[in-house]
Order: structure tokens, then C-alpha cells, then sequence
């Protein structure tokens, strides 16, 4: 009995989650100043709105589960921040207190201002490019922005008027967020796959965890490897298959805990992955690919001239749209899935904001669905150009 | 008159929605017709539908 509740216990916990990071948040309760129309309060909720989505979607130092807008106090827990600005300099990210103090290191002072880190004086002022002429042209504007950023713990959105700061950025390989959960991933998968394959040194017969994963990696190799890139050359690229497929799957579907962390909406990550695509197709190309691409057979030879470029700059494209592809779905899930649970705060009537929770669960497990699609996606096209690098052409 | 971005992202979003029903249409009238083939043509109908998408996303993200 007991073992049954939980999985009734982590349904439960993914109905509620969404809110939970969100609820606790800002925006929650409206800064009610006095002598402020309810105009200003409403524009006011919209760009805290919207500087909390940007926010959601950016890497930060630390993870920061909440914050109480009355105190000011924010809650979560520092991560290690390693630099490289002559010599090494190693601190956790409360030095910086949420961008409210400076952290000294070895004589060198740092700020971190919109999630970077800048080298500044011991007076921690940051120079800006922009002239001081075009801050006062939006005068009303800068206020009542400065004023979300305050209140947001300066994590608002890079404010434009501002311009940016010319302070040197020194070399920053800190464990940021995404960096925590892609170990934490790395290591997850490694530990499951390590046991499940342990497990079949005593029998064939799936024991424990392997009775889940065995149905996903049989598909992997039933559905994806097998028919892309045939039966003759798909082992070699197994491994690498299946560790895309389970890595991207685990991190989208860590991107939709309340901890918010959403490394493949960095395009840095996917792009990693889909160079890692790249370099494998080339890598373990046969004498045909290259042929198909500079001198494609079967067309008259003008077009084969012509063709070649196209093809060329096709073997860039692919990964290209690999990257974009995976970057731009997780993120853009991410930004309707942050608007839905906001605009329940928008509304003051109990039915949308009924609604609006009924719609965000709904999206919520849309996002799941798509959490393992863009995995199939990404490792059905990696299939699909590997098995285009190793085709063997007999009928030419 | 200038025309604001917006409208350009809602053109993208009619097209790639126009490109993917039609794909996701036309793939149940053959899983209709062919049920036994509904592997092969579900496979092939997400690897087109992936394909509009990520031109849609990379348009909407370029603008």
C-alpha cells in the first residue's frame, strides 16, 4: 500500500508545482504605493510580469526558489563561483548577496549586475557606454523601471537606457545553474544505466528500474537507429543515440520542476549537442556521402555543379536546425506555459483565474509530452544523418 | 505606416499552423486507410512536422 502512494503523491506534486515557485514570488501581491493610480500599479504588474518570465528563462549563480517581497528577503540555496581574472579566484555566490554587495576576492572587487559578473573598484560603481543625457530623456519611465528592478532584486531584464556596462567581465567558469543540473543529469543517468546494466549480468530477465528503461532503449534502437541508419552500422552509434535521447529527456523534464532550470533553453547547450552530431556524421562518413554532396550521381552534369554549394551548405544547415529546433521549443513551451500561470494574476475574476488553472495544468502536460518528443526529434534526425553518412549506394 | 513585428510573428504562426495540420491531416487519413503502416507514417509525419516547426521558431526568433 504504501509503495502505491506514491505515485499518486508525485501526480499531485506536478498539479501543484507550476505554482508553487510562482505563487510564492512577487507578483503574487502588487506593491501597493500610496498616491499611485491603480494605472500605474497595473503597468507595473506587467512588466514585473515580464521581467519575471525573462528572469525564469536565464541562467543565474543560484538557485533561487522565492522571495518575500516585504522583507526583501530572497530564499534558495548559492552555488561556487570559480573566475579566471589573473589568477584563480573562487567564492560562493552569497558573497554577492543577490547583486546587493560586492564580493571581494584576492584584492579584486566583483558585482554581479543582470546575472553577469564585472570587475569593479572598491567602490563597486559600474561605468556605462551610454551617455547620462539619454537616461534623463525617459526620466518617468527609468523610475518606475528602477523601482520593479528593486523589488525584483535587480534580476529585472537588462534595462536598454542603461546601456552596458564597459567594467572588464573577467573569464567566468562558475558552476552557474545550468552547469549544477547538467552534472547532476550526467551523473543521474550515468548511476540509473550503470545498475540496470549490472542487473543483466545475472539474467536476461529485466529486475527493477531496467523493467522501465528496457521498453525505452529497445525503442531507441527498434524505432530510431535501426530503420535510419540500417541494420549494418547502427551499434557504433548507439551510444552515442541513446545517451542524447535519455540526457535531453531527464534535463526537459527537470526544466518543469519549480526549481526552474532549463538548460536546453540555452542555445549554448543544444548547440553543443548538435555539434556533437555534426562532428560524428563527418567523422564516420563513407566515400558515398562526400560523392552524394560535391558530384551528386544521377543528375546531368550542370546541375551536378549547381548542387554542389546547395549540398555543402546543407551539411551546416542540419545541425544548425538541430540546435535551433530543441533551443526554441523548450523555450518557447517555457515563455506560454509563464504567461498562462501569470495572466492568473491579471485577471481579478475567480471563473479566468479557475480557467487559467484548468488551461496551465493542461499545458503542463502538453509540456510533457513535448519534453520526450523534442528527445525522439533530436535523436530520430541524428539517426537520419548518420545514415545518411554511412549509405552505401549499389544501384549508382 | 510601419508594421509592427507582432504581425509578422502571427503570419509565421498561421503558416507553420496551415503546414502542420495539413501534415498532421493527411497523416490520418493514411493511418485510416493503412493502419498497419502507422509507425512508419507517424515517424515520417513528425520529422515533417519538426521540420515546418523549426523554420517557423527560427523566423519567429530571428525577427
Amino acid at each position: 500500500m504504501q509503495i502505491k502512494k506514491l505515485p499518486f503523491l508525485l501526480a499531485a506534486f506536478m498539479f501543484v508545482a507550476p505554482f508553487l515557485s510562482f505563487a510564492s514570488d512577487s507578483i503574487a501581491e502588487p506593491a501597493h504605493i500610496n498616491g499611485q493610480s491603480e494605472e500605474v500599479a497595473k503597468d507595473e504588474k506587467k512588466a514585473k510580469i515580464n521581467a519575471y518570465i525573462k528572469h525564469h528563462l536565464k541562467d543565474t549563480h543560484d538557485f533561487h526558489l522565492f522571495s518575500n517581497e516585504r522583507t526583501g528577503k530572497h530564499y534558495g540555496f548559492p552555488l561556487p563561483v570559480i573566475l579566471w581574472d589573473d589568477g584563480l579566484h573562487f567564492f560562493m555566490s552569497s558573497a554577492f548577496d543577490h547583486g546587493h554587495k560586492l564580493a571581494e576576492s584576492k584584492g579584486n572587487y566583483y558585482k554581479l549586475h543582470h546575472g553577469k559578473i564585472y570587475r569593479t573598484e572598491a567602490d563597486g560603481e559600474l561605468t556605462y557606454d551610454h551617455s547620462e543625457a539619454k537616461h534623463s530623456e525617459h526620466g518617468g519611465e527609468t523610475s518606475v523601471k528602477s523601482h520593479i528592478e528593486e523589488v525584483s532584486g535587480g534580476h529585472a531584464e537588462e534595462n536598454k537606457d542603461h546601456g552596458h556596462p564597459t567594467n572588464i567581465v573577467p573569464l567566468d567558469f562558475s558552476i552557474t545553474k545550468n552547469v549544477f543540473n547538467i552534472f547532476f543529469i550526467g551523473l543521474l543517468v550515468f548511476l540509473i544505466f550503470s545498475s540496470v546494466a549490472r542487473g543483466y549480468k545475472k539474467g536476461l530477465a529485466p529486475k527493477k528500474a531496467a523493467k522501465f528503461f528496457e521498453p525505452l532503449v529497445l525503442f531507441v534502437r527498434d524505432e530510431i537507429a535501426i530503420p535510419n541508419i540500417g541494420e549494418k552500422h547502427y551499434r557504433k552509434y548507439m551510444g552515442f543515440l541513446l545517451t542524447a535521447f535519455f540526457f535531453i529527456w531527464m534535463v526537459n523534464l527537470f526544466g518543469l520542476t519549480p526549481l526552474g532550470v532549463n538548460v536546453t533553453n540555452n542555445i549554448a547547450v543544444t548547440g553543443a549537442l548538435a555539434l556533437m552530431t555534426f562532428f560524428i556524421t563527418q567523422f564516420t562518413s563513407k566515400k558515398d556521402y562526400w560523392l552524394h554532396i560535391f558530384w551528386m550521381p544521377g543528375v546531368p552534369y550542370p546541375m551536378r555543379i549547381l548542387l554542389a554549394p546547395i549540398e555543402l551548405l546543407g551539411v551546416f544547415i542540419k545541425p544548425f536546425a538541430l540546435m535551433i529546433r530543441l533551443y526554441a521549443n523548450i523555450t518557447a513551451g517555457h515563455i506560454v506555459l509563464m504567461s498562462l500561470i501569470s495572466l492568473m494574476f491579471i485577471f481579478d475574476n475567480i471563473g479566468a483565474k479557475g480557467a487559467f488553472y484548468g488551461l496551465t495544468i493542461f499545458l503542463s502536460i502538453i509540456e510533457l509530452l513535448v519534453a520526450f518528443l523534442q528527445a525522439y526529434i533530436f535523436t530520430m534526425l541524428s539517426a537520419l544523418y548518420f545514415g545518411m553518412a554511412v549509405e552505401e549506394h549499389d544501384a549508382h | 505606416m510601419e508594421i509592427p513585428e507582432i504581425v509578422g510573428a502571427g503570419l509565421i504562426v498561421i503558416g507553420a499552423g496551415l503546414g502542420i495540420g495539413r501534415i498532421g491531416g493527411s497523416a490520418m487519413e493514411a493511418i485510416a486507410r493503412q493502419p498497419e503502416a502507422t509507425n512508419k507514417i507517424q515517424t515520417a509525419m513528425l520529422i515533417a512536422a519538426a521540420l515546418i516547426e523549426g523554420i517557423g521558431f527560427a523566423a519567429l526568433f530571428a525577427k
